[in-house]
């Protein structure tokens, strides 16, 4: 019956108001037409619509299927004048309402009413169109109508009743509607419908909204309330513009896509993980160009002024080759890349730039940034990671549903993905079928066993290795007469060790057998621990140099103060001396970020030049010589290289590690890594698009992401220690960087403080510096992190709780849906849609036929047009 | 992409930013996608909502979708007449659900519809077949089929009919740790 289905579209509050209804009508017959008008019109929202409609009823009172067509023209004409403006509208209705007798005048009498009145006949008017569109609808129901025709007064009394009684109850539910579209607009990307009835019931949604959110306020605060829905929509206009232009500024979509339909997801991730850095690193790179290196630029001392910023006379006439260059001497080492070339000057410039502070400041700040940077980024992953892969129960359904690779664009890949999927099934159904062999179980143990064996001693080995090549050197140093090998022993042990290392522990993992993306993990695992250990007996070689170096220094300065007291004791004037020539003390920070500067584009040499011997000429050699050799070279032993996930993705930890670290003795650094990373992602992605092959076994990143992040936030931890240690303890150099000339290098911070700020702030600090307030703060810190831990754990405990709950078999699932509370998709409702029968919902007699735009966009369902439905009848 | 871009005013743009997790380079790169398969077919402009469908053939020869084997079936799933044939509306829709910001449950909910070969809301024995098929390009025997297909339906099917619903199929999917990073395709 039409009864009902106008109420499919409605919502809960149309069965509120015919409830409503329902009370103040006592018998049967007349209560049925007073729904049919509530809810054909639109139900609760339809009250001035009955009431309009009943007013025109009045007007042109016992008529039949000819006046009704002319009344559905009637209607129509005032919405399209209504476009326009709403007074001459009012003048409109005006004079009807006079007809209509007391009780309309009463309600126009308060001056709160009028509002609503407003919103009243705006929503009759949207009833209208719906209304008018629906005329063939209507017309069918002219039956009906008639039956109803008599008890028309009645219940237009009824409504108007209703009209003075439930003002209050209205503005409730026009808020409520309100709401509610306003809640369709933001999640209507997440229902299931097809775009067209999503452009419609949006494009209703927004006018409607448009229509009476003015509306709402009331009193005094209305022009406020106005203004503050203005401002909201202009706030998600503009919100909206800025992530259209963050999106258009994230760069190398494109390319990653490419590389990513070529290779699988694994791949790809990597270069998702370069492009990551590249943006973390071109910020750090902001904060030190804008903040330390421009401004020594600009308003600093020039070059020559003053001893440290001048090259000394020993070295001038070599300053300029180009050996001495590369190795980062001579005017190098004398320029703003390097620590030591900056004054120690409190202010610098007209604007009295506080250089020294902001150095220490941005050394400082470049591991703030990093640190929440990457911990942001992996409670962000760790969050978006979801379904937990512990859960084996669904096997062979997962293998089924998800282990197609929609992004996979490239028939080669595609290939492959066929071949493990198939693979991947046999190896279940042998698993099923045999139930787990046991031999097998001890033979797989026994070889990871002896795989991991082996690879220990390997470590081990190049540990000791590593460890003798420093002994040596530092017997090396004492010496002048070295060869170039012996010169840079260290250097290239280390780099081959690099080389050699990965390789053979992945042959090692071959006899593992574990699925390749666990082995990928192991090898990352095991490369790390080789490189953390050059790193750091690269560190502790370095720091036995700079410990020289201080002690130099001592020498230095007692020959400084006995110079001095030279001069004092004989009354002469020093005599004056070019720059060039002061005896200077040895500037270990110089020296530290000149080995890291070294380290760094001896990095990068390395890692392209095996990208260019190792993938490309290898490439152009399986290629070409495959005409004229006697076996198929493509096929066989070389082959094509795959790419290196571990060994790249290291590489680039690493890397961002030795930037960490050298970053406070050479502020230049970030710079040419930024350069580094912004070359390797062009060269890289031209490689490996060029030159490799897909893997064999392609498999997905599942959540590797955070396990690169892990890795970094390892690497960034321990690059922070050296620093730190360094900046607290080390007594500066005393003629070089912007601390010189103090006894530790923080000190230029209680400087500022005693000096720029308000003593009563000085002793404020004095008093917050005091270990009595220190140690109680850190162990609150140590209880809340304690506290936040176990609180952690209990949630975590009730939601595996939870998860079992979910799980329990019940005859009938119930909506077990994870992800809803957190991601708001509203499917419910449509998942009910889904159902098997379409009639199950309401008693629909006659087929859907052509729908008229939904009348009312409620966020239920429509009839016949969500995708639920689509399916043809069979 | 323009600034002057006259393919489809401001007001068509916002809605389908808000009807799809794109935003409007991304529609517009995708409107040039959409008209690159078949640039005498397609308008450049689209202010009066031409109605224009592209053939399946076109669609599901773009680079993205050739070498998928459910292509047909994804094609058919987004089309309005369910035969493959798109408009840009169905377009966007498509890539809209495979984007990377849809959230779990629609792409769930499509996901369903696609395995349900036939159509009608339950995934059934022969609807894992074809999967397992296109899959595995019919590398497996019927008895491995066999096997596979009940054991799928053994381990996902909570209300013991023999077939998937999508409630089935929800609950099963929603703990693949792999369904987000998979059904996907970035454009």
């Amino acid at each position: 019956m039409i009864i009902l289905q106008p109420s499919n579209y409605n919502d809960a509050k149309c069965n509120v108001f015919c409830v409503f209804l329902g009370h103040h009508v006592d018998d049967g017959p007349q209560r049925r037409p007073n729904r049919r008008q509530g809810a054909g019109r639109g139900g609760a929202k339809g009250r001035g619509r009955g009431k309009k409609a009943a007013s025109e009823d009045e007007d042109e009172d016992d008529e039949d299927e000819a006046p009704r067509g002319r009344r559905v023209a009637n209607k129509k004409k005032p919405t399209k004048k209504r476009g326009g403006d709403e007074e001459d509208d009012s003048e409109d209705e005006a004079p009807k309402r006079k007809k209509k007798g007391a009780a309309n005048r009463k309600r126009g009498g308060k001056a709160q009413e009028s509002d609503e009145e407003d919103s009243d006949v705006g929503k009759g008017r949207k009833g209208k169109k719906g209304g008018g569109k629906k005329g063939g609808k209507e017309a069918e129901d002219t039956k009906d109508l008639n039956k109803w025709k008599s008890n028309q007064w009645l219940s237009y009394e009824k409504s108007l009743f209703l009209g003075e009684s439930s003002g209050d109850l209205f503005g409730f539910l026009l808020l409520e509607e309100v709401e509610e579209k306003k809640k369709l607009i933001a999640t209507i990307r997440n229902k299931p419908w097809r775009m067209k009835r999503r452009l419609l019931d949006l494009k209703e949604a927004q006018e409607f909204v448009d229509k009476f959110e003015g509306a709402l306020g009331k009193g005094k605060g209305r022009k406020w309330f106005a203004y503050k829905v203005m401002m909201k929509k202009k706030w998600i206009k503009f919100q909206r513009d800025f992530e259209n232009f963050r999106t258009a500024c994230i760069p190398w979509e494109r390319k990653i896509k490419d590389v990513e339909s070529h290779f699988g997801s694994s791949v790809a991730s990597y270069f998702i993980f370069l492009r990551w850095m590249y943006g973390m690193n071109l910020v750090l790179f902001g904060f030190t160009f804008g903040l330390v290196v421009i401004p020594e630029v600009l308003m600093g001392l020039p070059y020559g002024s003053i001893p440290r910023k001048t090259v000394p006379r020993a070295e001038q006439d070599t300053a300029q080759d180009y050996s001495v260059l590369m190795d980062f001497n001579g005017y190098c080492k004398y320029s703003v890349l390097f620590y030591g070339y900056y004054n120690d000057q409190r202010t610098i410039g007209l604007l009295k730039f506080r250089l020294p502070l902001s150095y220490l400041m941005v050394g400082i700040g470049t591991f703030g940034y990093s640190l929440m940077v990457v911990i942001r980024t992996m409670a962000k992953n760790a969050d978006v990671g979801g379904g937990d892969g512990d859960e084996s129960e669904f096997t062979f359904a997962w293998k089924m549903f998800t282990s197609w690779d929609y992004l996979i664009g490239n028939s080669e890949t595609a290939d492959n993905k066929y071949a493990s999927i198939t693979t991947s099934f046999k190896e279940s159904i042998v698993d099923e079928q045999e139930n787990q062999k046991d031999e097998n179980i001890h033979l797989r143990r026994f070889l990871r066993v002896l795989a991991n064996f082996f690879i220990t001693c390997s470590l081990g080995g190049s540990g000791y290795l590593i460890y003798f090549v420093v002994k040596r050197s530092q017997e090396f140093a004492n010496r002048t007469d070295l060869s170039w090998y012996e010169k840079n022993e260290l250097e290239i042990i280390m780099s081959l060790l690099g080389l050699v290392c990965p390789p053979l522990f992945e042959t090692i993992a071959e006899l593992e057998d574990y699925h390749p993306r666990i082995a990928l993990k192991w090898q990352l695992g095991r490369i790390f621990a080789l490189f953390l250990g050059n790193l750091y007996t690269f560190l502790f070689a370095l720091f036995d140099e700079v410990n020289t170096k201080v002690q130099q220094k001592e020498i230095i300065t007692r020959y400084y103060a006995n110079y001095t007291l030279l001069l004092n004791g004989t009354g002469a004037t020093p005599p004056p001396m070019s720059p060039a020539d002061v005896i200077r003390g040895p500037c270990w920070e110089t020296a530290v970020g000149i080995e890291f500067v070294k380290l760094t584009v001896s990095d990068i040499q390395v890692s392209y030049l095996t990208i260019l011997i190792g993938d490309f000429a290898r490439a152009v050699i399986v290629r070409f010589l495959n005409y004229c050799w006697c076996w198929d070279l493509e096929a066989g032993f070389p082959s094509y290289g795959e790419f290196d996930i571990s060994g790249n993705v290291l590489g680039l930890v690493f890397n961002q590690g030795m930037i960490w670290m050298g970053a406070f003795y050479a502020p230049g650094l970030v710079g040419i890594n930024v350069l580094r990373l912004l070359s390797s992602m062009y060269y890289q992605c031209w490689a490996v698009m060029a030159t490799n092959v897909p893997h064999e076994r392609v498999f997905k990143a599942s959540k590797s992401n955070n396990f690169y992040m892990g890795l970094l936030l390892l690497i960034l931890f321990l690059s922070l220690l050296p620093v730190v240690y360094t900046i607290m303890t080390l007594p500066p150099s005393f003629d070089c960087g912007p601390f010189s000339g103090k006894a530790k290098m923080f000190d230029v911070i209680m400087e500022t403080i005693d000096l720029d700020l308000p003593a009563f702030l000085g002793t404020l600090f004095s008093y917050a510096a005091n270990p009595g307030l220190i140690i109680p703060a850190v162990l609150l810190m140590v209880l809340a992190i304690y506290y936040l831990n176990s609180v952690s754990e209990a949630y975590q405990n009730a939601n595996m709780e939870l998860k079992k709950k979910m799980q329990m078999p019940e005859s009938k699932p119930t909506k077990t849906k994870p992800g809803t509370a957190s991601k708001g998709v509203n499917l419910e409702r449509d998942v009910a849609l889904a159902s098997p029968n379409p009639n199950g919902r309401g008693p629909v007699s006659r087929p859907p036929g052509p729908r008229g735009p939904a009348p009312m966009p409620g966020d239920g369902p429509g009839r016949g047009r969500g995708r639920g439905r689509g399916a043809p009848p069979r | 992409m323009g600034n002057k871009q006259t393919i489809f005013t401001a007001e068509q743009l916002d809605a389908y930013q808000d009807c799809t997790y794109f935003t409007r380079k991304e529609i517009l790169r995708l409107f040039d996608r959409y008209r690159d398969l078949a640039p005498q077919l397609v308008p450049l402009d689209y202010t009066g909502q031409p109605d224009v469908k592209l053939p399946y053939e076109l669609i599901g020869s773009m680079p993205e979708l050739k070498d998928n084997p459910f292509r047909q079936r994804i094609a058919e799933v987004f089309s309005e007449d369910g035969e493959g044939n798109m408009t840009l509306d169905d377009f966007l829709d498509m890539f809209s659900v495979l984007s990377e910001m849809a959230p779990r449950d629609l792409k769930a909910y499509y996901a369903f519809k696609i395995y349900d070969f036939n159509n009608d809301d339950f995934i059934c024995q022969s609807d894992l077949v074809k999967t397992l098929n296109k899959l595995t390009r019919n590398e497996l025997t019927e008895d491995e089929v066999r096997m596979v297909c009940e054991k799928v339906i053994d381990e996902a099917d909570l209300d013991n009919d023999g077939r998937l619903s999508l409630e089935d199929f929800q609950h099963m999917i929603v703990r693949a740790p792999d369904f987000l990073s998979t059904f996907h395709i970035r454009i």
